[in-house]
């Protein structure tokens, strides 16, 4: 290996005195004293989550409160680490809000140990029923309690609006028969 | 589907290939032999051809000939004859080969055709996919990604149609997805023999239904679920349970009779979720009665045995049994144990000095795929010498001497003694060594109690009725506690005093073939898929149970018996 020697050149008297150095650093912390503040007093305080941003994967609910996943899996099989554990299941027929759906999760778990937050599960959900929304700190004392349960998903998503309304169309239009 | 030594071969050309196919065989199977996809949907090989769905139009033409001379016209350009294409498509499943016969599966026309053809179908299919069992293995998804369009223009209100309907006690339908192709229809009434399905009503009204008063009960029904190409018929059993693609495919055979009718049995981590039918042309085609798809169900039953000690221990009782009692022991074998078993049983039997029997099931055949002989694997313990003769309904023999007092332990695999006639007095008179799976009479009363494997947790061999040897594979892991009932029989030979035999399965046929001569050119590795079939000629004289089923006739008894 080359070795390059570099000259080091003599400081000038300025540079000797420091002052110049001190008075920019004595600049900046004035200039920060009367500036607007930028830290928060986390966690009472939040920051703003930006449009687009991926949080913890939530289950959402559409504006008439019905469940809209369909457990059709998709997202289990999207998942990059298997995050996501689905036991499909049967809406029983007697449910007349829901009966014409047919299909529902009966467990849905998300491993947030697993979960890398890439926001494949949102992207593949043929029923916008899950997306990954603002929330970003999960803790827990144990592994269990980092498994997101069916109920704790949709305590987490609430309910978002929905533009489609694809299963009260459905629904119409078996009520309306189509017949000849 | 070639037969060898085919006589009647018809040249052919598909997309450029020439390829000779037997006579009778119709554009889509010829075209699958050169490796080119023909969709269709209506079209079964083991149906009937009624040419409904149209989705297998395709492009052809005859050799050129002078209609008066006959003699062939030449396309100057090629130097070839020249070809006269029909000028509008022609459905593959309907159209024989023919000698000369070019076909186009690429041509703009074709598809423009298939295009046509996914666009009718979709116009009133509800797009469930995110709730339809059949999603992953639909033909409607593969062939609408495939040869369809890609997006929809019909704007107009779809058909509603009933769903949730229950055809039966196993069988869903969902007549909204149905696209009226009418297989099982066919099946119904050409294979299954009970004819309930129809459509009612007119065009894109057609609706699939059951006869008024009937209903889709027949031991053949799931099937239908099988063949449909959509989710219009669903399996009630495995309705909305797994998604397919999760799910392990392992080869087996049905073990509910000596058919042995090939299968596939689906799981997914430890847990099995269907069995659906393998097909094989020389024993079930691609059938299998529904009372095979529920066996799997015997793996989480509650009554599978508990392991209660080690192996280990187990065994030194066992052999604490055996040696107490010299010369007065029996084996009871079984009918359902595999090949490996059977042997390794008859290994047992010979250290113990101690006579063999099976238990015989009988029940009445159907016919198709459930044979007389309940036992799936009679032939195999005679093919590895455990029997000579074909075992009897009740163990009256067994009986007589242990009230004679003549013996004093029983060794008894995976059957239940008091089923087979011995009373619990009976039992409490010997000591019973016990392996099987699931608990029953005679476990309770065993002194010692091997916890053994089901089926599906094991592989192995079994020989059907057309002493055709084929092979089941593991499918899922082994329940806890459970042994493998190669180690166990290998453990009890060797603490009987017999030979040291390896309970793995490649070492084991090594032994196998070393010692049945009818088997001493086989591996369990190099077995094939359709199984192999064995010489039958040494029991020829067997009064074997079984009655005509598919691919399967008895022999005539006195031909048998003039043959002995
Ligand atoms: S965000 Fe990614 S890693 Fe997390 S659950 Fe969804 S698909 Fe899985
Ligand atoms: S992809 Fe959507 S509808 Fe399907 S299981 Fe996941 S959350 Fe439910
Ligand atoms: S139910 Fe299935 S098999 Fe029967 S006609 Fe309809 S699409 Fe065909
Ligand atoms: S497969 Fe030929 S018309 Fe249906």
């Amino acid at each position: 290996m080359a070795v390059i020697t570099v000259e080091r050149k003599p400081l000038t008297f300025l540079e000797r005195t420091y002052l110049p150095q001190i008075a920019g650093g004595l600049k900046t912390t004035f200039k920060h004293l009367i500036a607007p503040k930028k830290t928060l007093e986390y966690p009472e305080q939040r920051p703003a989550i930006p449009v687009g941003y991926r949080g913890v994967p939530t289950l959402v609910k559409d504006p008439n409160g019905r469940e809209k996943c369909v457990s059709c899996q998709l997202c289990e099989f999207v998942c990059p680490p298997k995050a996501i554990r689905i036991t499909p299941g049967e809406i029983p027929a007697d449910q007349a809000e829901r009966a014409h759906v047919e299909k529902g999760p009966q467990a849905f778990d998300i491993d947030m140990l697993r979960c890398i937050y890439c926001g494949l599960c949102q992207e593949v959900c043929p029923e916008e029923a899950i997306f990954l929304q603002n929330q970003f700190s999960m803790s827990g004392y144990t592994r269990a309690e980092m498994v997101n349960h069916k109920d704790r998903l949709y305590e987490l998503g609430g309910t978002l609006p929905d533009a489609h309304h694809k299963w009260d169309k459905k629904k119409a239009a078996e009520e309306h028969g189509n017949a000849h | 589907m070639i037969a060898p030594a085919q006589p009647d071969l018809v040249t052919v050309n598909i997309d450029g290939q020439e390829i000779a196919v037997p006579k009778g065989t119709n554009v889509i199977e010829a075209a699958r032999m050169v490796n080119v996809d023909v969709p269709h949907y209506c079209y079964h090989p083991k149906l009937s051809v009624v040419g409904n769905c149209r989705m297998c139009l395709i492009e052809m033409g005859m050799p050129a000939v002078d209609p008066a001379t006959k003699a062939p016209i030449m396309d100057p350009a090629t130097g070839k004859q020249k070809i006269n294409w029909i000028p509008r498509p022609q459905i593959g499943c309907g159209t024989n080969v023919s000698p000369g016969l070019h076909v186009k599966t690429t041509s703009p026309m074709v598809k423009d055709a298939r295009e046509g053809v996914m666009e009718f179908l979709l116009i009133n299919h509800p797009l469930d996919c995110p709730i339809c069992d059949q999603a992953g293995e639909c033909k409607l998804q593969e062939q609408a990604t495939g040869y369809g369009r890609g997006y929809s223009r019909f704007v107009e209100q779809k058909n509603v149609k009933p769903k949730r309907t229950q055809l039966g006690p196993r069988v869903t339908l969902d007549d909204e997805r149905c696209i009226l192709c009418s297989r099982c229809i066919r099946f119904s009434k050409e294979i299954a023999k009970d004819d309930v399905l129809g459509f009612v009503d007119r065009g894109s009204y057609s609706t699939l239904t059951c006869y008024p008063g009937k209903k889709l009960e027949n031991n053949y029904s799931l099937n239908t679920v099988d063949i449909c190409p959509v989710g219009a018929l669903t399996s009630t059993d495995f309705r909305f349970k797994m998604r397919v693609w999760f799910l392990k495919q392992t080869n087996a055979i049905d073990t509910e009779s000596s058919v042995g009718a090939n299968t596939v049995v689906w799981s997914r981590e430890g847990t099995i979720y269907r069995i659906t039918p393998r097909r094989n042309d020389e024993v079930n085609d691609t059938w299998l009665a529904d009372s095979a798809r529920v066996l799997y169900k015997s793996v989480k039953a509650a009554d599978r045995l508990a392991a209660t000690e080690t192996v280990e221990a187990l065994v030194a009782r066992a052999a604490a049994l055996f040696k107490s009692a010299p010369g007065a022991i029996a084996v009871v074998g079984s009918g359902r144990s595999t090949v490996e078993e059977q042997f390794l049983t008859r290994h047992l039997a010979t250290a113990l000095k101690a006579s063999a029997q099976l238990v015989s099931r009988v029940g009445q055949g159907d016919k198709l795929l459930v044979s007389a002989d309940r036992n799936p694997n009679v032939r195999g313990a005679l093919v590895t010498g455990l029997i000579k003769t074909l075992p009897a309904p009740q163990l009256t023999d067994l009986a007589a001497q242990i009230d004679a007092g003549k013996i004093k332990v029983v060794v008894a695999i995976n059957e239940d003694l008091t089923a087979a006639g011995l009373t619990a007095a009976q039992l409490a008179n010997v000591s019973i060594v016990y392996l099987g799976a699931h608990a029953n009479a005679t476990s309770a009363a065993a002194k010692v109690v091997f916890s053994t494997l089901t089926v599906f947790e094991k592989s192995g061999t079994f020989v059907n009725q057309q002493f055709r040897i084929q092979k089941t594979l593991k499918a899922v892991p082994a329940a806890a506690g459970a042994t493998d009932d190669l180690v166990v029989l290998a453990q009890l030979v060797a603490a009987a005093g017999g030979a040291t035999l390896p309970a793995d399965l490649a070492l084991l046929w090594k032994v196998i073939a070393a010692e049945v001569p009818a088997l001493a050119t086989m591996t369990f590795a190099n077995l094939p898929e359709t199984g192999l079939v064995l010489d039958a000629t040494p029991f020829a004289a067997l009064p074997f149970v079984e009655g005509e089923t598919l691919h399967y006739k008895p022999a005539q008894p006195a031909v048998a018996a003039a043959t002995a």
